[in-house]
């Protein structure tokens, strides 16, 4: 009953996973580019993706920009509201290492030094196709959270 | 009874952001509101600050191209031609005519997409998605002529010192006309919907007022001012190829958030007539001039953004790196607006009233 419940969940996540977007410092090129993705034009809900605003209701975390010091703090305090299994996306070549800005002085570099990510998706600005490419990636990595679970 | 919860309910301060389903950036508004009625307003800024003006100190002055560019992903060629501006009155370096009239052409096709992008996000605070589904559908096309004569959708990076990087052949000319009459028609068609239904007006007329005295007083710029009845508009000053084209700045008499929607939206037609303009006096011949040396002195440059005023002040110093470089950008000035606007407001109008000023945190904050 237990294992047949799980294998529900786990398909559902997998039709329909809620992602939570947060600018933490970019230059608005990438932000922009997120949002083009749920226009009709690329339309991200065709996989079941629906934007939310309450980190507690997401799965997936979309990060573009550099970290700075004021808002490394929002950053974690959004990624422990969410519930496992999350997977966290960084976009950008600002988010996947700092890009242009890595020598200015508020900048703390990507955002792997703050939280765990695991796809990333490069590009200045990245383009939608790249960042659908990577949702889908992340959908794999539910699974393979899963498989982990299971092994356990 | 009564008294006790008067007195409980007296003051209450509603956080708002940094993280929040409207705002797509992050800002932090600490509210005071009275019941529902918002009775002071204080922002807490710095979750995008980056330190851009210091970073003349490890790039020279080509690179810091690049860097401002990146001050603000939507009007990114508009803050490069600023930067390039002030860098050639430095430098003494006469800028070919087809170099101008190539600057004003994709400058005006920033201010298009700016706008339409703002207008679908005005649309979403009010709960209007399908409004703005169908403007970031437009928007798209202006997007994909971006990425046709440039290489990038965003980040366009077509200014250089001394004129652009690239050409508009006569083919990619007449295609940009024929999109541009296509959007046109589309925009048009989104008008009655955008100003005469009856939820969008209960939304937006009589909220957020500024008259147009405390506009001047609190020096705000750009459309906000614009819908304040105040005709001010930085190309008027005739940078580029703005002086030889004919245009009239774009004013509303209303104040409040209806007639910054308004001004927007025919600012949108604005720039489509404009880029008309560019393309049938286009002259021939070279696109960059050659330079030498490097910058000494100081200056300021002003252009107009989509959102307003934006000024650069650059010293040199004869060397590759500036000495300084400062950036006042629009969004920053209209921030004051807010404190005028919201008291007196209901807190479910925040959001409708933020975005009406068009806010650009990573201008902002740089």
């Amino acid at each position: 009953m237990k294992k047949m419940l799980g294998k529900i969940i786990a398909s559902t996540r997998m039709k329909s996973p809620w992602i939570l977007h947060f600018d933490c410092g970019s230059c608005n090129g990438c932000d922009i580019e997120v949002l083009a993705c749920l226009t009709p034009v690329y339309d991200i809900e065709r996989f079941g993706m629906v934007n939310v605003g309450n980190p507690m209701h997401a799965d997936i975390l979309l990060v573009t920009g550099t970290v700075n010091h004021r808002n490394k703090k929002v950053l974690t305090n959004l990624y422990d509201q969410m519930p496992a299994p999350k997977v966290v996306i960084a976009i950008g070549a600002c988010g996947l290492s700092g890009g242009i800005f890595r020598d200015a002085y508020n900048v703390v570099g990507g955002v792997d030094r703050v939280i765990p990510v695991d796809v990333y998706v490069p590009g200045c600005p990245a383009k939608p196709e790249a960042i659908i490419d990577g949702a889908v990636l992340a959908l794999k990595k539910f699974e393979v959270l899963r498989q982990q679970k299971l092994a356990v | 009874m009564q008294e006790a919860i008067q007195k409980t309910v007296q003051r209450t301060t509603i956080p708002f952001g940094p993280q929040h389903p409207v705002l797509p950036e992050p800002v932090h508004l600490k509210i005071t509101v009275e019941d529902e009625i918002i009775k002071e307003v204080v922002p807490a800024l710095g979750f995008v600050h980056r330190g851009l003006e210091k970073l003349i100190d490890i790039r020279d002055f080509h690179q810091m191209i690049q860097v401002v560019e990146r001050v603000c992903g939507i009007c990114s060629m508009i803050h490069a031609m600023c930067y390039v501006h002030g860098i050639e009155e430095l430098m003494k370096i006469e800028v070919p005519p087809r170099a101008k009239y190539l600057r004003v052409i994709w400058s005006e096709l920033h201010r298009i997409h700016s706008h339409l992008l703002w207008l679908g996000l005005f649309a979403d605070s009010f709960g209007f998605e399908s409004v703005f589904m169908q403007f970031w559908r437009i928007r798209e096309k202006i997007l994909n002529i971006d990425e046709a004569t440039t290489g990038n959708r965003i980040i366009v990076s077509v200014n250089v010192v001394g004129g652009v990087r690239k050409d508009l052949s006569q083919d990619q000319m007449r295609w940009i006309l024929d999109e541009l009459d296509q959007i046109e028609q589309m925009t048009t068609q989104l008008e009655s919907t955008l100003f005469e239904d009856y939820t969008v007006k209960k939304r937006t007329i009589g909220k957020g007022l500024l008259p147009s005295r405390q506009a001047v007083e609190l020096g705000i710029v750009g459309p906000t001012l614009r819908a304040s009845g105040v005709a001010q508009d930085m190309r008027q000053l005739g940078y580029a190829a703005f002086k030889e084209l004919d245009f009239e700045p774009v004013t509303e008499n209303n104040c409040d958030c209806w007639a910054r929607c308004r001004v927007r939206y025919r600012e949108v037609l604005q720039s489509i007539d404009l880029i008309r303009q560019a393309i049938s006096k286009i002259p021939a011949g070279e696109i960059n001039v050659k330079v030498k040396g490097r910058p000494q002195g100081e200056v300021i440059t002003r252009v107009e953004q989509p959102r307003g005023e934006l000024l650069y002040y650059i010293k040199a110093n004869g060397s590759k790196n500036l000495d300084r470089l400062r950036i006042r950008t629009p969004t920053f000035a209209n921030i004051p607006a807010l404190f005028t606007m919201l008291p007196g407001m209901w807190l479910s109008d925040v959001p409708v009233i933020v975005l009406s000023i068009d806010p650009c945190i990573s201008c902002t904050e740089r």
